[in-house]
C-alpha cells in the first residue's frame, strides 16, 4: 500500500480533530477531538515504521529498523492515558464549581 | 480492500463524533474510530499495538469518559448554539490545513516509491518489540511509571472535596 494513502488518512483524521477542537463548545467533546488527533498521529507513526522496515528488510532479513516508531506509539498511548485522567479530573472539578462544561463560560475564571 | 473499508469506517465515525448532539453518542462513535484504527494496525501486522490500543483507549479511556459524562448527567447536549460564522471559520481552517499539506505530500519526491508493508513483517510482534523496549528504551519505560504515579496523585488531589 503506497505510503501516501496512509499519510492522507492520518491527515484527514487530524484535520477532523482540529475542526472538532475549533467548533464545539462542550469541553468533553473538545477533549475527545484531541484523542482523535493523537490516534491519527499513532497510525501515521506505525505506517512509517512499516515503510522503513520494508525498505530495510530487502537487504537484511533480521533487522529491527522500524520498531522505534511502534515503541513511540506505545509511549504516546501512555502519555495520553495519564493526560486523560488528569484532564477529566479538572473538568469534573470545574463542573462541580460552576455546573457547566461550556468553554465560553469557563473562560471567565479570571474573577 | 480491507484498507478502504477501514478507512471509510474511521473517517465516517470521526465525522459523527463531531456532529452528534448527544455526548454519549459521540463517545460511542469514538469507540468505533478506535476499532477501525486497531483494524489498520492489524493490517500492518502491528499486533501488540492493536491490542494495546483496544485495551487502553477503547477499554479504559472511553469508559472514563462515559463515567464523567454520566456523572455530570449530560444526556442531551445543552450547549447554546455557537455562532455560525465561528463554526464555519473552524471548518474552513481545518480544511485549509488539510488541503495545503495534502498538496505538499502529493509532490514530495522522497515519497514516490515508498510502500508500507502490509500483512507481513516481524517488528510488530510482541517478542521483537519487547526486546527493543527493554534494552534500548529502558529509561523511558521506567520514567513512564513515574509519570503514571504523578498523574494518579494529581488526579486524586484535584478531585478532592474539602
Amino acid at each position: 500500500m503506497p505510503i501516501q494513502y496512509y499519510i492522507y488518512l492520518a491527515l484527514a483524521l487530524f484535520s477532523i480533530g482540529i475542526a472538532g477542537v475549533l467548533t464545539r463548545r462542550n469541553a468533553i467533546i473538545i477533549f475527545m477531538s484531541v484523542e482523535i488527533m493523537l490516534n491519527a498521529v499513532n497510525l501515521l507513526l506505525v505506517a512509517f515504521s512499516k515503510m522503513h522496515y520494508a525498505a530495510a528488510s530487502l537487504s537484511d532479513k533480521a533487522t529491527t529498523v522500524g520498531s522505534d516508531g511502534q515503541l513511540f506509539v506505545f509511549f504516546i498511548m501512555v502519555v495520553a492515558a495519564a493526560e486523560v485522567s488528569v484532564g477529566l479530573a479538572i473538568i469534573v472539578m470545574m463542573f462541580r464549581n460552576t455546573h457547566s462544561v461550556d468553554v465560553n463560560f469557563l473562560n471567565r475564571l479570571k474573577n | 480492500m480491507m484498507f478502504w473499508f477501514l478507512t471509510v469506517v474511521a473517517l465516517l465515525s470521526a465525522l459523527m463524533v463531531l456532529l452528534s448532539k448527544n455526548p454519549v453518542h459521540s463517545v460511542l462513535w469514538l469507540i468505533a474510530v478506535f476499532f477501525a484504527i486497531s483494524g489498520h494496525y492489524i493490517l500492518l501486522n502491528a499486533q501488540f499495538l492493536a491490542i494495546v490500543n483496544l485495551i487502553v483507549y477503547a477499554g479504559a479511556i472511553m469508559v472514563l469518559f462515559l463515567f464523567v459524562i454520566m456523572l455530570m448527567n449530560l444526556n442531551k447536549d445543552s450547549e447554546p448554539p455557537k455562532n455560525v460564522w465561528m463554526k464555519l471559520a473552524g471548518v474552513i481552517a481545518a480544511g485549509w490545513f488539510l488541503s495545503v499539506i495534502c498538496f505538499l505530500i502529493n509532490q514530495a519526491p522522497e515519497l514516490h516509491n515508498k510502500t508500507a508493508q502490509l500483512k507481513d513483517g516481524n517488528i510488530g510482534l510482541i517478542e521483537n518489540l519487547g526486546k527493543v523496549l527493554f534494552t534500548n528504551y529502558l529509561v523511558p519505560f521506567e520514567i513512564s511509571s513515574v509519570l503514571f504515579l504523578s498523574a494518579m496523585v494529581g488526579a486524586v488531589v484535584i478531585g478532592k472535596k474539602d
